[in-house]
């Protein structure tokens, strides 16, 4: 239950800076988003795609359509120095099994994009 | 939801009171560009709008507007966040008791619903606003500005802010203070940083709490501090006790150190800007 709410709050913080760029941009309606989200942002896709059309509900997002980027999860591990693709944020470094890999990539939650008209 | 601060409508309650705003001219204004704009535009074709927004700049620009107040005043300002149940109001009615005659000390309560932390604190004699979040789970940068308006802060004080009991969502927004705290007890799982490791990587302090209960608990203290060290190898640790008062030295000391730093570093602003006038005004007289 926290999850879900947390990602309302998020899809949420989405239709803000879609309201905020329809006034510096002057459109009033959205057709699609591009939201891009890290591997590593914590972020629960389905959960968002679910809150982000309870929001956009009668707003000038409403009905429009989620497109998810993903963008790859990427670390420095401070044990051997290299960079690696990590899935999960405390894993392991995959090359040394040593810690901590410090994210380095995929922990974004963005606003990419709008077809608006 | 109000498009000039972001408050979602009739959710958060400030002292029971909704937090509103009236229909103003920058409302009015906004409508009209947005006509103007689309009678320019000529037709319906739809185009594309590069963002490139980051979903939480809002909450980060209202963090940020709270860091700088806190600056300005020389307000040392910590984030308790933990689970339900871990004691983190008893610790901080504690923490008052003890504290309370050598700073001035302010809370800000967060909870989905009553007003009964607010009450625990206010007993205490310290001034807190108690913040209702309805649905939401974490409170906000925004929420945190409102309820330091109602609480009058002064300066060189401390503002501890108590978050939502839940080790997830407030991970993610900044509320513009110095440090994240995390509270766990010794009543719950030695794992909790590896399962909550956004909150224990946020955190500068762990507070271990209700270790007077250890000898009749099978908690592994080291283990739980390797843990939490994994995630996060600077993390601090505090073994605490509201009841048998073990570990509230330590964490006195280190609120004492903070709040000093804060108060410094206002003077040295303060300094440093007076000194800055005070060329500028010679400077000035000296073209006379």
């Amino acid at each position: 239950m926290g999850s879900k709410m947390h990602e309302m709050s998020l899809a949420e913080g989405v239709l803000q800076v879609i309201e905020d760029s329809a006034r510096s941009q002057s459109f009033s309606r959205v057709k699609t988003v591009w939201l891009e989200v890290g591997e590593l942002a914590g972020v629960e896709v389905e959960a968002i795609r679910f809150c982000f059309d309870a929001v956009a509900k009668g707003t000038l997002a409403d009905g429009a359509r989620l497109e998810i980027v993903a963008t790859e999860g990427r670390g420095q591990c401070l044990s051997c120095g290299k960079t690696v693709a990590i899935r999960l944020r405390y894993d392991p470094c995959p090359l040394c099994g040593g810690y901590p890999v410090e994210p380095v990539g995929g922990l974004e939650m963005r606003v990419k994009e709008l077809e608006v008209e | 939801m109000c498009v000039t601060c972001g408050c979602s409508e009739g959710e958060t309650r400030i002292e029971g009171e909704a937090h509103t705003h009236s229909y103003s001219q920058v409302h009015a204004h906004e409508h009209d560009s947005l006509l103007h704009g689309h009678a320019h535009a000529h037709s319906h074709a739809s185009r594309m709008v590069q963002v490139e927004q980051d979903i939480l700049a809002k909450n980060n620009q209202y963090a940020t507007a709270n860091r700088n107040y806190f600056a300005g005043h020389g307000i040392f300002v910590l984030n308790l966040v933990s689970s339900p149940g871990s004691g983190k109001t008893s610790l901080l009615t504690r923490t008052i008791e003890r504290f309370k005659d050598k700073a001035r000390i302010a809370v800000i309560e967060g909870d989905q619903q009553t007003s009964l932390d607010a009450d625990r604190i206010r007993a205490t004699g310290v001034s807190a606003i108690q913040v209702n979040t309805g649905k939401g789970c974490h409170l906000d940068a925004h929420m945190v500005g409102h309820a330091m308006e109602k609480l009058g802060l002064r300066d060189d004080s401390l503002l501890l802010i108590e978050n939502v009991g839940n080790l997830v969502c407030p991970a993610a927004f900044d509320l513009g203070e110095a440090h994240k705290v995390a509270i766990l007890s010794v009543t719950e799982g030695e794992d909790k940083p590896l399962k909550y490791p956004d909150m224990f990587a946020a955190a500068e302090v762990m507070l271990l709490n209700k270790v007077d209960l250890l000898p009749y608990l099978s908690f592994n203290v080291p283990l739980c501090i390797e843990y939490a060290r994994r995630i996060n190898p600077h993390i601090r640790v505090i073994l605490i006790s509201a009841v048998s008062d073990e570990g509230m030295g330590e964490w006195q000391e280190w609120l004492d150190e903070g709040m000093k730093q804060a108060s410094a570093k206002k003077t040295n602003e303060v300094e440093t800007l007076k000194r800055r006038v005070a060329e500028l005004e010679a400077a000035l007289a000296a073209k006379d």
